[in-house]
């Protein structure tokens, strides 16, 4: 049985508001002082669980706090041309654990690893929003090793979410999470609803996401509101459309403007399908456990070099 | 050298050509060939400022460029090619450069139809054009119908134009559809909700399969709201050349990187249309 998360209610991660239309420039986020004796928040139950990293988000809030403030967005990235929201295609986990003779489950672990210093390395640099492709619903018709494959996977990826939501990042869960375990549901609900009012960076994981699903499942939503009454078939627009779908959860920028997908595949896999219409798609053949800041700043420095013009011309 | 010889060589060359095209295109054949590739056509004006031509004239240089492209691709046995050729988006540009691809659509569609020797006649071609059509000038659309109705009997390889077409348009449009005949069920008594199979079929792509392999030119790496729905799966590449400069040696590369990624993509295809149903 894993944990439940019990939050300090005296914990209020506050920062200064800024507009959404804006991108943050360099040095002007500021967090808020933690309370040190709420920083340890994995309870004491469990010690024997032995989940990955864990002990390395543990490090005292106050030095880290400090050299967040320090760090400087490396060149030759430009604050004014970063991307609000990033996407990331997770792939090539279980290939690279191939590649050295490990077990996959140890490729999911470095992939963990790598996402949680993503998701610093976005914070530092001013990223509003993170989506990343945790588990397609076309996975779960993999052949299955043995019993439980997709349970370590899946424990690894609701722990990214238990171990980083102090850091004021606010999750959102999108995809089918019925698929799940009950245990993984109620987790994955708690951690929505404990970080909802957090503010410093929005981190969207989609579980057994498909894009079509979720468009058809807008579709029936609206089907429904047609049904009372509320909406006429020739009334409805594109802004109802996206209305309905789960990445409304940021309202502010719902579309990614850069979309990552790492271990050489050129596809979009079923992932994000309206929401990338205008998206800058990256390709490269790092596997996801060796994404690393370099090859961060390289996606980010391509993503700046390129002229996005939205059908129109640019003279 | 005379004139009559000049035109013998130029025969004999051209025989030569297509002998070496066919075989080159029977080795390429013993691998797995996309049934539909999806072209963006990016890099006209690009390429009309690099050769300084007059504006308007890459256009003009692209569609000849689009014609070999398929002459190319019908010939490898590619049943479906769909190209974007205007967006909705693209509206917002200058007015005269709108009126000017209006223009050029109608006057080569009109050549397409009534000359002797062009692709639509030499391969039974049979025209489709998704998008908004309303939104065409009255020239290029009654230009787009009269091809579509020319060539609906046609039992050849397929070419879809998308003309004043974006993907969440073309979704915007199947919902309302699916909306629509749901209430229409509903009144008659009928239950259960909207699938996946039930949108796709009020797409203007229902009768295509989806796009084995999307080619945009001329470097960029987006969409730009093209086949979002269709492409979920489908090989993305995009090569350097802009579009008047793609050519045969780069169609056969795209047709290679297929054929190396093919039986990953065709697995994962597989996967999806069993979970679908």
């Amino acid at each position: 049985m894993l944990p439940s998360l019990h939050l300090n209610s005296t914990l209020n991660c506050t920062t200064l508001n800024y507009s959404s239309t804006l991108l943050p420039l360099r040095g002007s986020r500021r967090r808020t002082r933690r309370d040190v004796a709420n920083e340890s928040l994995v309870p004491a139950a469990h010690p024997a669980r032995r989940y990955p990293s864990l002990s390395a988000s543990l490090a005292p809030a106050r030095e880290e706090e400090e050299r967040k403030e320090g760090a400087l967005l490396p060149p030759p990235l430009r604050p004014e041309t970063l991307p609000r929201h990033v996407a990331v295609i997770m792939d090539g986990n279980s290939r690279w654990a191939k590649a050295r003779g490990l077990p996959s489950s140890a490729g999911h672990e470095a992939g963990y690893r790598t996402l949680k210093k993503m998701v610093e390395l976005s914070c530092q640099w001013g990223i509003r929003a993170l989506t990343v492709f945790a588990f397609s619903s076309e996975n779960w018709t993999r052949p299955k090793v043995g019993s439980g494959f997709a349970s370590p996977y899946l424990e690894v990826a609701a722990n990214v979410c238990l171990v980083l939501y102090r850091e004021g990042i606010r999750v959102c869960i999108i995809g089918d999470s019925s698929e799940l375990s009950q245990s993984l549901q109620k987790l994955a609900k708690e951690v929505v609803d404990k970080t909802k009012n957090n503010t410093q960076i929005d981190l969207i994981v989609a579980i057994s996401y498909s894009g079509r699903k979720e468009i058809t499942q807008a579709c029936q939503n609206i089907a429904r509101k047609v049904k009372d009454g509320l909406l006429e078939p020739e009334d409805i627009t594109e802004s109802h459309i996206e209305e309905e779908l789960e990445t409304n959860c940021i309202p502010e920028f719902p579309n990614p403007d850069l979309l990552i997908r790492t271990s050489g595949e050129l596809r979009l896999s079923n992932f994000l399908l309206w929401q990338s219409a205008y998206t800058e798609l990256f390709f490269t053949n790092t596997y996801w456990p060796d994404f690393g800041e370099a090859e961060y700043v390289e996606a980010l420095t391509s993503f700046q070099n390129r002229q996005r013009r939205f059908g129109q011309r640019i003279n | 050298m005379g004139k009559r010889s000049r035109k013998l060589v130029s025969k004999i060359l051209g025989r030569v050509w297509r002998l070496f095209r066919r075989w080159l295109f029977l080795m390429l054949s013993f691998g797995p060939m996309p049934e539909h590739i999806a072209f963006i056509l990016d890099g006209n004006r690009r390429y009309a400022k690099k050769k300084k031509l007059k504006m308007g004239a890459g256009h003009n240089v692209g569609f000849n460029s689009l014609v070999a492209v398929l002459r190319y691709c019908y010939e490898l046995g590619v049943k479906y090619v769909t190209v974007y050729a205007f967006s909705i988006d693209n509206f917002n540009r200058k007015p005269e450069e709108v009126q000017g691809l209006m223009a050029l659509m109608k006057e080569k569609i009109d050549e397409l139809l009534e000359e002797e020797d062009t692709i639509v006649h030499k391969f039974g071609l049979r025209i489709d054009f998704w998008g908004r059509l309303d939104l065409l000038s009255e020239s290029a659309r009654l230009a787009a119908e009269r091809a579509m109705a020319a060539t609906a009997n046609n039992t050849g390889p397929v070419l879809c134009v998308c003309v004043a077409y974006t993907s969440t348009d073309e979704i915007a449009r199947a919902i309302k559809k699916s909306c629509s005949k749901k209430r229409e069920e509903e009144a008659a008594g009928a239950r259960g909700s909207i699938a996946v199979a039930d949108l796709e079929k009020n797409f203007d792509s229902a009768h295509c399969p989806d796009p084995d392999i999307l080619i945009r030119t001329s470097g960029e790496t987006r969409l730009s709201n093209f086949l979002l729905w269709q492409s979920a799966l489908t090989h993305l590449q995009n090569p350097r050349p802009l579009w008047p400069e793609f050519s045969l040696r780069n169609l056969i590369w795209a047709i290679l990187k297929y054929q190396k990624a093919h039986p990953y993509l065709e697995a994962r295809r597989r996967r999806l249309a069993k979970k679908q149903n």
